[in-house]
């Protein structure tokens, strides 16, 4: 199983071990698997103002549990990208990729899944952020703004491939990388 | 002389007192102090001094004198504080226009303008000052900068680098000295210098005292860039550490340089006395740091002298290092690095407060007068000037740092998350800078030295050099570069708001791994942290009590600074208000919303750079919007449960005014029942010192009069208006609300005090149905003793003429003393909590959609309005307050609503 990690999320035996440690401290109970009960009780957590739409990541449509294969598969988005590591040809996209690191961002604005972050869904994200500082319009302007900045095709929402160009010029591999998971 | 020697005695006395102290044995004794060792002055039994002596010899037989002057008995201690106001007039100088200090180190400045001051000295009575050339330098000066720099060390990045502050700090400072001193003892070798005196022990003497790197100016024009993390922690860490090795390493060879000869064995016990030096530094480090904190744990009834504790026993730390002749600067950095966390959660938050700017203060303080009276000593003293051995001391200072940095970073660079690039490699090389502690080392230097002023003035012109030259280009140098740093560049807004999401996700994941036990060993020390020492050491040690604590503490002070000045925060008001008029967005919006952004979004513990200003206190705005938002939380909740949100809000800047429809087709206003109205007056005493939830508000809406302390006044009273629209709604009968303060309030602006918000109670009672239409928010002070039985009183009295005869001279005093009273009041509270009126909008809008009729208002404000703007300090607040009309008092001198004129 560990090489299947290992093949599968580029993380070290070392690291699953680490992980799977960490997973048994986090799953009350040894039931083998994590409820969001579980990360609740993570305590900086629940200061953290998206700390629900990670939680959420962390599950898939659906479901309350989550195991520790899921569980490695999700924090894999977070290693450090390896230069050095040969590229296999026939290898596919690897998780920690630059575009799935993306993704995994993307989709913690876009909690309905339809591929695109509507206005809605990023006053959502704003307002947790920036809640108590800014007045509704404010925050509905900086919306605007934002959209207005990214859309490129008009729709009024964005979509993958906008969020990805607009983000052109970050440092996705740094920024997106947990030293942890190094 | 025997200034400090009493000073040593009595160890208790301030530190403020014993840097004045220090400065007068400086003043005083250029003779001899070189010569005695520290252990050998503290025998001497406290004799008059000079000074003292020359004030009796007056004969008796003269007339008892009407005007005496009697300089020599304040001299000492006058001189110093003539010379800490000079150096500190400068600094103000400095900073009065900013663009000098961007870009040029204070630190220059401050050594020119010692220069300037050297020279003047020079030119008029020839004798200079005798500045840092004692030990007491060691005693007095350097434990404020010390513990300054420690006791602000950002813990967290300076745990996940110091294995690599610490490599520099040991490793690199042997290099240097070992390559400086060997290098040097290399020219020397050279015929035409004429340097063949100066022996191996010597040059490497020479190269301890100029390894130690000190770069205050650096950290500053980092900290100014936000350079990335890992840069700024290692010159930290390494500038205070190297600080320790180069002291040990000097005892050492200023030990060896006077030994004839030098043995084998000579060299192993050098490095032994280097271990345990350094060893022995770290226990007492840990020893008074927990005694510190151990301490503090019983202090909760003596507050007044909580943060003594932290100063004493950090020096006491010090002292005794440097009794058993350990490593002091080790030990004051240990103990302060221990005692910080334990303290503080045990002190009030006042104290806490206190240390921090006393900590903040002495240590800014020394440094200037360090850097001041390097610029008067660069002029002052006996120079030997030696041009190859002066430019071979500069060559070798630079390139061996250069070398060393590049050298050590390819060993460490492998056991690193971030690698360091070449270019921060660059930084860390060129930041090289000496300071302070070169400088009053080499003022240390026995005097049997054959060439100690030639390594005076090399010393002099190395700092100079590198204080000058590389403090000034680094800057330009690093901007050039491109050195990464932390981003704060201005981006699109989109990357401006995705990578702050991208930082929290982060943070989670991280949170999630659970980020603290990234060193095996650093898991197990929480563990024993959080069984052991914390029940030890901290008084109130609860379950998670870190976090309840924090909240209890920001509770605390939070009420505090809503009474006390602006925050400064809220700078950003006026922008902010300028951007809701303007719906397409010009240029200059733009950067107003990446303002808004980035002041604005909450900031997460690790990914934000936690630097300690080098010459400012850090802020505490992060903890304390962990608190707002706590606050957010409940209010959210609580809204959640009784209102339930139906949907999104649509813009309606007047919703709390209730619709005109409704105020017309008002029947004429019936008083309310009975039964409600002693509802409404029942009373509700709340403790003092809590802080009063948002349902104090619903309380008061139901309850009608409350007593509140007047922080929870305070808080509480911007709601009251708005609220009270709410109940005119479900009873029909309120169309305007003001609220009338007594003059008495006035002064709860300018109470900083604990005795205001502690005992002074606030009777605040909500009259629902004075007049014909208003409701009348009333406040009064109680006095802690009769509140209840004041409150009875008021409780009992229904009849409306008594509460309106009640009302009428309040009312008239009030008008008459307007200047004194309105003015504060409406600065107090409306002008500067800005945020707590912001949550406090919405809610009152998301309250007023679920009444009939809510949506479609007009924008104008009815006819009782206050339509002038409150008397205001800041323009930009008052701009602020004139767009929500709803929030505006009632002013007095206004058109009068109908519910007060009868």
């Amino acid at each position: 199983q560990t090489y299947l990690f290992q093949y599968t999320f580029a993380v070290t035996p070392a690291h699953i071990k680490r992980l799977y440690k960490r997973f048994q401290a986090l799953d009350k109970g040894n039931k083998g698997y994590l409820s969001p009960q579980d990360f609740g009780s993570v305590k900086e957590l629940a200061t953290n103002p998206i700390g629900d739409r990670i939680i959420g990541a962390f599950f898939s449509q659906g479901q309350e549990t989550v195991d520790f294969h899921s569980f490695v598969r999700i924090l894999a988005h977070f290693r450090p990208l390896d230069k050095n590591r040969a590229k296999r040809p026939d290898s596919p996209e690897p998780i920690n990729s630059r575009i799935s690191k993306l993704r995994f961002a993307f989709q913690l604005y876009d909690q309905d899944n339809d591929g695109k972050i509507s206005r809605d869904e990023l006053l959502q994200v704003l307002r947790t952020m920036l809640e108590m500082q800014v007045t509704e319009e404010q925050l509905e302007s900086i919306a605007d703004r934002t959209i207005q900045e990214a859309d490129l095709d008009g729709d009024n929402a964005i979509s993958f491939d906008e969020f990805r160009k607009s983000l052109e010029k970050v440092n996705i591999e740094h920024k997106m990388s947990s030293r942890f998971l190094h | 002389m025997d200034d400090s020697i009493s000073c040593k005695c009595n160890w208790t006395s301030k530190y403020l007192v014993c840097l004045v102290i220090f400065l007068s044995g400086a003043l005083w004794s250029s003779r001899d102090v070189l010569s005695n060792a520290a252990g050998a002055t503290t025998k001497a039994p406290p004799v008059n001094s000079p000074a003292w002596t020359q004030v009796s010899p007056k004969p008796q037989t003269q007339p008892l004198p009407v005007f005496t002057i009697n300089y020599p008995r304040i001299q000492v201690p006058f001189e110093i504080t003539l010379w800490i106001l000079l150096a500190s007039f400068a600094k103000i100088g400095f900073n009065m226009y900013h663009k000098i200090t961007i870009w040029i180190p204070e630190s220059c400045l401050l050594i020119s303008v010692g220069l300037v001051v050297g020279g003047i000295m020079y030119a008029v009575h020839g004798m200079p000052p005798a500045v840092l050339t004692s030990n007491v330098f060691f005693l007095y000066m350097l434990p404020p900068i010390v513990l300054d720099s420690s006791y602000f060390m950002p813990t967290r990045p300076f745990f996940e680098n110091v294995g690599t502050v610490l490599w520099f700090a040991v490793v690199g400072t042997l290099w240097n000295s070992l390559g400086i001193g060997v290098s040097l003892y290399g020219v020397c070798q050279i015929e035409a210098l004429g340097l063949k005196d100066i022996n191996l022990q010597e040059n490497l003497l020479f190269a301890s005292i100029i390894s130690a790197v000190d770069p205050v100016a650096v950290l500053a024009v980092f900290e100014d860039i936000s350079i990335n993390e890992q840069l700024y922690i290692v010159v930290f860490g390494e500038c205070l550490f190297n600080d320790a090795v180069t002291v040990a390493l000097y005892n050492i060879l200023s030990f060896v340089a006077t030994m004839p000869e030098v043995e084998t064995v000579d060299v192993f016990l050098g490095m032994a006395r280097f271990v345990v030096v350094g060893l022995g530094g770290l226990f007492f480090g840990f020893l008074f740091g927990f005694a510190a904190a151990f301490t503090t744990r019983f202090t909760a009834h003596v507050r007044e002298i909580e943060p003594f504790f932290v100063f004493m026993f950090s020096y006491l730390a010090y002292l005794v290092a440097e009794l058993f002749s350990l490593s002091s600067i080790m030990a004051i950095v240990t103990c302060a690095l221990t005692m910080k966390y334990y303290v503080e959660e045990n002190v009030a938050q006042r104290s806490c407060t206190t240390i921090r700017h006393v900590v903040k203060m002495l240590g800014t303080m020394s440094e200037t007068l360090i850097f001041f009276f390097l610029g008067v000593a660069t002029i002052t003293t006996d120079h030997e000037w030696n041009w190859g051995y002066i430019l071979f001391t500069l060559l070798f200072a630079f390139v061996w740092r250069a070398l060393g940095v590049f050298v050590l970073t390819q060993i460490i660079n492998p056991f690193r998350t971030i690698p360091f690039n070449f270019k921060d490699q660059f930084g860390l090389a060129y930041g090289g800078l000496r300071g302070a502690i070169c400088f009053a080392l080499v003022f240390l230097l026995p005097q049997n030295i054959t060439c100690r002023n030639l390594f005076i003035t090399a010393t002099i012109v190395v700092i100079l050099f590198t204080v000058f030259i590389q403090g000034i280009s680094i800057r330009p140098l690093v901007e050039c570069m491109k050195v990464r740093r932390t981003n704060r560049k201005l981006g699109t807004i989109n990357v401006e708001i995705h990578k702050r999401l991208m930082e929290h996700t982060i943070a989670g994941i991280e949170d999630i791994c659970g980020q603290w036990s990234h060193y095996y060993w650093k898991d197990k020390f929480k563990k024993f942290n959080d069984r052991v020492l914390r029940k030890i050491l901290i008084r109130d040690n609860r379950a998670e009590s870190s976090i309840v604590a924090l909240y209890k503490k920001l509770e605390l002070q939070n009420a505090l600074e809503l009474l006390g000045p602006a925050p400064s925060d809220l700078s950003a008001a006026p922008s902010l208000m300028d951007l809701q008029t303007k719906r397409n967005f010009p240029a200059s919006d733009l950067r107003n919303m990446h303002e808004l952004l980035s002041k604005n979004m909450y900031k997460i513990r690790q990914r934000t750079v936690e630097y300690t200003k080098k010459s400012a206190l850090p802020n505490d705005s992060k903890v304390r919007e962990i608190l707002i938002r706590r606050h957010i939380s409940i209010r959210h909740s609580f809204r959640v449960g009784s209102f339930p949100r139906t949907g999104v809000s649509k813009r309606h800047r007047f919703l709390s005014l209730p619709p005109r429809k409704n105020m017309e087709s008002r029947s004429p206003p019936s008083r309310p029942s009975y039964t409600s109205e002693n509802l409404l007056r029942a009373p509700i005493i709340f403790r003092h010192g809590t802080w009063i939830p948002v349902a104090t508000l619903d309380l008061l809406i139901l309850c009608s009069s409350i007593v509140l302390s007047a922080a929870e006044l305070n808080n509480t009273i911007k709601q009251i208006i708005f609220r009270s629209r709410l109940f005119s709604t479900l009873f029909g009968f309120v169309r305007s609300a003001s609220y009338t303060l007594p003059p008495g309030l006035a002064s709860l602006d300018n109470a900083e005090g604990p005795g205001l918000e502690d005992k002074q109670s606030w009777k605040m009672t909500l009259h629902p149905c004075s007049g014909s239409r208003g409701t009348d928010l009333e406040l009064e002070p109680l006095s802690a003793t009769s509140s209840v039985s004041q409150l009875q009183r008021f409780s009992s009295r229904q009849e409306r003429p008594l509460q309106n005869r009640y009302h009428q001279p309040e009312r008239r005093e009030h008008e008459l003393g307007q200047q004194t009273s309105r003015e504060p009041i409406a600065e107090g509270l409306w002008g500067q909590p800005q945020r707590d009126s912001w949550t406090a909008h919405r809610y009152s809008r998301s309250r007023d959609e679920h009444r009939p009729g809510g949506g479609n208002l007009p924008p104008s404000a009815p006819t009782g309005w206050a339509q002038e703007p409150l008397i205001q300090k800041g323009g930009g607040s008052q701009n602020h307050l004139n767009r929500r009309p709803h929030w505006r008092p009632h002013n007095p001198h206004g058109p009068q609503s109908p519910g007060q004129v009868d």
